[in-house]
């Protein structure tokens, strides 16, 4: 039994597509069978919800009168990227709030930063723009200040270099001191542990090889009609996997693209992380064909068969050590408790699995609606790709 | 015998009357105090537990109320957005008292049972969404 995107795409817009979340499918082959349930599913919808750091947008200002080209900006003190055109401007999930003392007063708050610049723009808040010129002679304008919102920009194009990590790593603290993370905060000798993916609900591992998730795949970002534009930076599918092909770390990534303009201000939101920084939390829905019974039996994989790596974060995460301390499985970790070394620890999530849960039922609508017809990937993300160190070299001569 | 959260807003006029101890000599009452903010020639803040008889817990509310003290029950000292809550959970292993927890495990949906909160404030420090924030 195979299927075409073609064919698919005709049964979503005669509305008759039969499309189930991977928490329904579970049950659902369970019951049906494997070859039975691939001849009735059509889609399943997969999504995550979690802090994705590599996020940011592209926004167009429009030209004032006297034109400028700005060189130097900020949005409501935020520090933008001015090294494109005239009034195109970068702006980084990441960045902080101009005069933010980080962390010089250990563990800095991170309280507003590029990721509620983000959020306060889908959320169409009238946020403040300052801009710095030199001044040309096309372009005489050397200073701007106004008020503006999401809907006085021409375009803002959210571009995150990676997204929807296919895996990740579980954060512990074996020290005897708090470390801050982008994991959240690990309580010293690990009274703790983090974890952050959707699990079973994760588009990645539905798809661990790529077979349907590639380059030009739409995808539902944060509620816009988004797409898969290359893949993401640090993608590195060669990888330890077990038998199911599920990646025990990291492994694949992805890179998006959306119009915030169409945007859902309950799935991007800004998040201040104590003693790291600041970041974006991002809903991102995926759906995945059922072109064999080959591509169902991926998308059943439970959080019982998918595992994740526990790093220490006080001293092999940041000494790049390579040091797993051990494995659990997802349903393992979500019990809130796991024994590591004779000890119990709690653990918690990062990523939201609620949130991941409601994106999977959203999209589920939109396609049983005949509103999101499925594209199929022009390019295969690669499957064999490691991943490069950086090596400290000395000053050229 | 009954337990009430109350939460106590003192105007800089009353900052300097020992209120607590006479709520405890006057009416019998057990008091325990989650956290306090009160200096003198400033406004303060008090956050307790008040546990009595229901005869006595009223005729304390009558003696505060013939003070500035404004009187708010429940607990108001700590706040919880759930419109702002992405029910991620982070926050269940920073809570020693379960005030967060999750209400459905299949949806992981978080919720917070005020009774439980002893206001600690971790989970303000923790919550990277600044769903939690205290009234002072």
């Amino acid at each position: 039994m195979t299927r075409t995107y073609q064919e698919i795409n005709e049964k979503i817009a005669s509305g008759k597509a039969v499309v189930l979340t991977a928490e329904e499918i579970i049950d659902y082959v369970d019951k049906r069978g494997l070859e039975q349930a691939a001849k009735e599913v059509d889609v399943v919808t997969t999504a995550t919800f979690g802090p994705m750091c590599s996020s940011g947008c592209f926004l167009n200002f429009g030209h004032s009168t006297p034109k400028m080209r700005i060189t130097e900006a900020w949005i409501s003190d935020v520090p933008v990227y001015c090294g494109i055109a005239a009034v195109d401007v970068y702006l980084g999930a990441t960045e902080l709030r101009h005069n933010d003392s980080a962390n010089m007063y250990y563990p800095g708050e991170f309280r507003y930063g590029g990721g509620h610049v983000i959020e306060d723009l889908v959320a169409g808040k009238k946020l403040q723009f300052f801009g710095l010129s030199y001044g040309t002679d096309d372009y005489p304008r050397r200073e701007i200040r106004t008020m503006f919102d999401i809907h006085d920009l021409n375009q803002a194009i959210m571009t995150n270099p990676r997204n929807c990590y296919q895996n990740y790593n579980v954060a512990v603290n074996t020290s005897d001191k708090t470390v801050y993370t982008y994991l959240g905060i690990l309580k010293p000798r690990m009274r703790n542990m983090t974890y952050c993916s959707a699990g079973q609900l994760s588009p990645l591992l539905n798809d661990p090889l790529y077979e349907t998730i590639g380059v030009g795949t739409s995808v539902w970002l944060a509620g816009a009609r988004g797409l898969v534009y290359a893949q993401g930076t640090q993608h590195c599918s060669d990888v330890e996997r077990g038998d199911n092909d599920v990646p025990m770390e990291g492994a694949g990534t992805l890179a998006l693209t959306g119009n915030m303009k169409e945007m859902h201000p309950e799935f991007v939101r800004g998040a201040s992380l104590k003693g790291y920084g600041v970041s974006l939390a991002l809903g991102v829905g995926v759906p995945i064909p059922i072109l064999n019974p080959d591509i169902l039996r991926r998308v059943t994989v439970r959080d019982r068969d998918i595992y994740g790596s526990v790093i220490d974060y006080s001293v092999d995460y940041p000494q790049k050590t390579g040091k797993v301390l051990a494995k659990y499985s997802y349903e393992e970790l979500r019990s809130g408790q796991v024994e590591l070394n004779g000890q119990k620890v709690a653990v918690s999530s990062m990523s939201s699995y609620n949130k991941a849960l409601k994106i999977c039922n959203l999209l589920k609508a939109e396609i049983e609606a005949g509103d999101f017809l499925l594209s199929q990937p022009s390019q295969r993300l690669p499957l064999n790709q490691g991943m490069q160190s950086l090596e400290i070299k000395g000053p050229a001569k | 015998m009954i337990t009430k959260k109350v939460y106590l807003y003192f105007p800089k006029s009353e900052t300097e009357k020992p209120i607590v101890c006479e709520l405890i000599r006057n009416f019998d009452l057990t008091i325990n105090i989650f956290r306090a903010k009160v200096t003198p020639e400033e406004e303060g803040y008090l956050s307790l537990e008040i546990t009595g008889s229901e005869e006595h817990i009223e005729q304390a509310y009558e003696f505060l109320n013939t003070f500035d003290v404004v009187i708010h029950a429940g607990n108001k000292g700590l706040h919880w957005d759930s419109e702002r809550c992405t029910h991620c959970g982070n926050c269940l292993v920073h809570c020693p008292t379960g005030a967060l927890h999750f209400t459905d495990r299949s949806t992981r949906t978080v919720n917070f049972t005020e009774d439980k909160c002893i206001e600690c404030l971790s989970c303000i420090t923790n919550c990277p969404f600044g769903v939690c924030s205290s009234a002072f």
